[in-house]
């Protein structure tokens, strides 16, 4: 039944619910995906089978016995190695965590326990999610399904790359400046950052408190709006978690709240053009005709202040990943290096850390540390948290006129491996288009636009205001419609087949 | 060990004739919240190592913070009764710097925005001319998490720098504190020390009196860091301070006051300069000894916490607040002062006995207060004394003190027997009635029983009864001597002089 791994998230539950396929059966498919195409693709860094064969029988049993199901329930995930689950180790993709077992769910894992969704294993990230490639992980590369060679983006690439290979119909990732927006953009699948707030961060291990999101990556956009749904709610354990009811976004997704016809439409000045890709560009235009076409009134928006996003967002998250990762001594967990018994505790501190972490962790530990002296605190931090302040007000303003905000989701397809290792502010401007958002706290989703240079996917951002979740998902099923009729079918049913001699 | 200081000392006479002292005083104060100020855990002192974390107060990856609301609450009454302004918005920060005993590796304290700022604090001060009212500046009242406890062992100095291993105990991290910071003290520097000790004291008292800490200097849920510069007489600039950290007494803040200014001085006077740097208190000498030596002010980096939202108390609730402050320690003292008659000095011994309030509950039952301080700050205080403990931690009740004085009073009692029951109750044996049926302590009021003991005792001595008739009554006392002797102390001694007359003169 290798076709399993083929249905949608939504039409595996309703499957399961309807008996007629066992979430065991789901499970065992999708393990077996995941055995004939990690070699190639790396997606996964730890995978239980007993573990997840064991999630999706107590799916089956609580069929069996009656009890109603979730949405997802036996649907199975892949989970980005940031977010802490018992039973499993947690390493961030980091050698510093290596073997570290959390004692404690994450409210993510919990939630989806509570849903049937099955966890199929912790996927491959940037080291600390800091990177937009993969390359970035202490446990290897993770390579895009699309071309082998390419990046499969970052920092949730493991993530995203699961879902393009057909190893589960669901993941989640983090986005802290793009880390599930670019990564669903360069491998033609949808991914959401929702509203800052709105999906738990207690068990998400932090690297800029202030920007970390957690969110969900799909085929289709109902599929990523039914897991958002599992994913979002209030945590009293998580201060900054918003008490409010989550945005009616599986409605959106299922048309249920209209579509795009009379809807405003902003397209951001800044976030085009120049540096965007002849082939990025070309398939941006189309889906703005295509929403003219479709009745969206389209207008032009400026945001001046989103050319300072990336410097700001520099600052902001090293400052705050500096502190987090300040913990990682080597004291309580993970590794300890350096302890020989002539080394005092400052000297193993800086053993283990200089071992422990990879260089682009210890570039920005180093620039966030900077900017936090004194002396320096004002002209870096405390500027960063002014631009950060007048790229709010510039999407409130841009709120009052439109309902959504749309832009590239990155300047360009995904690059070779290796192109941009050694040349990190290339490797920073993947993100410029997501950047904005993130510090502004909306939600933001990367839906696929078409193929672009060398036939790679290319991502159309749609952007909505603070706990307007809902829009992103309205305008984006309302177009993910109109695009798969253009194409004839989902843009993901060209990935090539990397099973040799495999059904296609 | 020893800390023999080779530094040198002025005279603090010649000291305080030459530089003006002063002060800076910062006190931590742990809250008695059940639980800590970011999790749930408890806070209870005492228990094994490491039983009483969390992810969260372990600083375990992914863990967040959520602030305990009962901590902002004694926060604001903390800085309420230090006539503080309340912020109607502030911030955590985090202090960032590497030390074993904090789980993060940074302290989620206040920096900037503290919750409380701007009051005040009014002692006294004995001094040769009487008791002098000083006002002390509060600088801020701010809200913080207290770190681990670390044991450096197998080294000679107890220290991190030559010890074999440390151990730590996390069941601390975490647990809530305030800091209290005085704005610069400057007063007449012969007073300095006094008005150190007399400060710490006073605040003591408030904090105690509203019941949100427990403030045991020795037990560390209450520290003193005691900063300290001089400046030459006439000089207006501040010089170079040193801060002597975790001073756990009373009577050390007056000491490490006074050995600061003596060594300060010293240094200065011989044309040296201070080094600015931590100190460390020594009880058994009474001196300072260097720390760690701040090169430069050190860098903590300081940010506001991501991880948690401004506190913003709305006017509302802080006003509710302030309707629950007790009564100011000072203006208590002076009223029940009044109202009891007391001199200086019996209130002192009142207040040095840490009986205050214990009196003052028992009056409220309905004791008369000269019977209520007799007990405490006799023989339970002497008690408390022998034990070491503080009065108040004692298990006998103002309840207990109230029913002894009753039993008493009616002639039930006397106050041998008195003292037995406090001993019986103290002894966990129940309350006082329970011990004097169980002891059978009631005095012996059968008249008949104590007459037939009087006619023993005066054949034993027959020339006492002339000596009575003779009009030398106190004669009467040796019969009364051997009375109470003969009925083991339970007989009423007032009622047997009164029968000791009657047999002899007939009256
Ligand atoms: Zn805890």
């Amino acid at each position: 039944m290798s076709d399993l791994t083929r249905l949608d998230a939504s039409e595996t539950a309703a499957s399961v619910a309807a008996g007629q396929v066992t979430a065991r059966e789901v499970t065992s498919a999708h393990l077996d995906r995941v055995n004939q195409t990690d070699e190639q693709v790396h997606a996964f860094l730890h995978i239980d089978r007993n573990l997840a064969l064991a999630a999706a029988d107590a799916v089956d049993a609580a069929r069996a016995a009656g009890e109603p199901l979730g949405p997802l329930a036996g649907v199975p995930l892949a989970l980005k190695d940031v977010f802490t689950m018992r039973g499993a180790p947690t390493t961030c993709g980091s050698k510093i965590l290596d073997g570290w077992r959390p004692p404690y769910d994450s409210t993510v894992v919990e939630r989806l326990r509570q849903a049937g969704v099955v966890v199929l294993g912790k996927t491959n990230m940037d080291e600390f999610a800091m990177g937009s490639s993969t390359e970035n992980s202490a446990f290897g590369v993770t390579h895009n399904p699309w071309d082998l060679q390419r990046i499969p983006g970052g920092s949730s690439g493991g993530s995203s790359a699961a879902v393009a290979a057909r190893q589960a119909p669901l993941a989640i990732g983090t986005d802290t400046g793009g880390s599930i927006r670019q990564p669903a953009a360069v491998t033609g699948i949808v991914g959401v950052k929702p509203t800052y707030g709105a999906v738990s961060r207690y068990g998400l291990v932090a690297f800029s408190s202030s920007l970390d999101q957690g969110g969900p990556f799909a085929r289709t956009v109902l599929d990523a709006a039914l897991l958002h749904e599992v994913m979002a709610g209030h945590d009293p354990k998580d201060a900054t978690s918003i008490d409010a009811p989550v945005p009616p976004v599986v409605a959106a997704a299922r048309g249920e709240l209209g579509g795009v016809d009379g809807l405003k439409v902003g397209v951001v000045s800044q976030l085009q053009g120049e540096g965007y890709e002849p082939g990025v560009q070309a398939r941006f235009d189309e889906v703005v005709e295509l929403l003219t076409s479709m009745g969206a009134d389209v207008v032009e928006v400026s945001c001046p202040s989103f050319d300072y996003a990336l410097p700001a967002y520099y600052l902001i998250a090293p400052s705050e990943c500096s502190s987090n990762l300040a913990r990682f001594d080597g004291m309580r967990y993970g590794l300890r290096a350096g302890d020989d018994g002539a080394n005092g505790v400052e000297q193993v501190m800086a053993i283990t850390r200089a071992e422990g972490f990879g260089p682009e962790v210890k570039r920005r530990i180093m620039l966030g540390t900077y900017a936090l002296s004194a002396g320096y605190y004002d002209a870096y931090y405390g500027q960063a948290q002014k631009v950060r302040t007048l790229i709010r007000r510039d999407f409130e303003a841009a709120y009052r006129d439109v309902d959504v905000l749309l832009s590239p989701t990155t300047p360009t397809v995904a690059f070779p491996i290796g192109e941009r290792a050694d040349d990190p502010i290339a490797m920073y401007k993947a993100d410029l288009a997501t950047l904005p958002s993130s510090l502004y706290g909306g939600p933001a989703m990367s839906l696929p636009a078409g193929l672009g240079d060398e036939d790679l996917p290319v991502g159309v951002q749609l952007m909505a205001a603070v706990q307007r979740d809902e829009q992103v998902y309205r305008v984006g099923a309302a177009l993910e419609s109109a695009l798969q009729e253009r194409w004839g079918g989902p843009l993901l049913d060209r990935v090539p087949e990397l099973v040799q001699g495999g059904a296609a | 060990m020893t800390t023999t200081s080779r530094d040198a000392l002025m005279s603090f006479e010649d000291a305080i004739a030459t530089f003006d002292p002063v002060m800076g005083l910062e006190v931590h104060v742990e809250l008695n919240t059940h639980t800590k100020m970011f999790c749930g855990c408890p806070t209870a002192f005492g228990a094994a190592p490491n039983t009483q974390v969390c992810p969260v107060c372990l600083g375990l990856p992914g863990a967040l913070p959520v602030v305990n609301e009962k901590a902002v609450e004694s926060a604001i009454r903390i800085g309420l009764a230090l006539g503080c302004s309340i912020a109607p918005w502030s911030r955590f920060a985090r202090k960032n710097y590497f030390y074993p005993d904090m789980p993060k590796d940074f302290q989620t304290s206040q920096y900037d925005e503290p919750i409380a700022f701007d009051g005040a604090l009014d002692i006294v001060v004995e001094t040769d001319d009487g008791p002098q009212s000083i006002t002390v500046g509060i600088e801020r009242a701010h809200m913080e998490e207290d770190t681990g406890k670390i044991s450096h062992l197998g080294g000679a100095t107890g220290r991190i720098h030559g010890a074999d291993y440390s151990l730590i105990d996390y069941n601390r991290a975490g647990v809530p504190l305030i800091e209290i910071v005085t704005k610069p003290i400057e007063v007449v520097p012969a007073l300095a020390p006094a008005v150190a000790r007399a400060y710490v004291t006073e605040l003591r008292e408030l904090i105690v009196a509203l019941g949100v800490s427990d403030a045991h200097m020795h037990q560390g849920s209450m520290r003193v860091d005691a900063n300290l510069s001089l400046k030459p007489r006439g000089r207006s600039e501040f010089g170079t301070r040193t801060e002597t950290k975790n001073v756990n007494s009373i009577r050390s803040v007056e000491r490490a006051v006074r050995f600061e200014i003596q060594r300060q001085a010293a240094v200065l006077s011989s044309g040296g300069t201070i080094v600015q740097e931590t100190r460390h208190f020594h009880e058994n000498d009474g001196s300072t000894t260097s720390g760690r030596v701040k090169e430069e002010a050190e860098d903590y980096r300081y940010f506001p916490e991501p991880d948690l939202t401004p506190v913003a108390p709305d006017e509302a609730w802080v006003e509710a607040l302030r309707a629950t402050l007790p009564e100011s320690p000072l203006l208590k003292r002076a009223r029940i002062r009044q109202e009891w008659g007391l001199s200086e000095h019996d209130m002192q011994s009142l207040i040095n006995a840490g009986a205050l309030d214990l009196v003052e509950q028992t009056v409220a039952l309905g004791s008369d207060p000269a019977d209520a301080r007799k007990w405490w700050t006799g023989e339970i205080a002497r008690i408390s004394n022998e034990r070491g403990l503080d009065v108040a931690v004692l298990p006998i009740t103002p309840a207990d003190v109230n029913r002894i004085i009753v039993l008493t009073s009616e002639g039930a009692l006397n106050d041998k027997l008195a003292r037995q029951v406090i001993e019986g109750v103290l002894a966990g044996e129940g309350g006082p009635d329970e011990v004097v049926a169980s002891r059978g302590l009631a005095v012996v009021s059968d008249d008949g029983a104590l007459m037939e003991a009087i006619d023993d005792a005066l054949a034993a001595q027959p020339d006492i009864a002339d000596k009575i008739r003779d009009g030398k009554v106190q004669a009467a006392g040796a019969i009364v001597g051997a009375v109470m002797k003969a009925t083991s102390g339970k007989a009423d001694a007032a009622r047997v002089r009164e029968l000791i007359l009657e047999r002899v003169t007939g009256v």
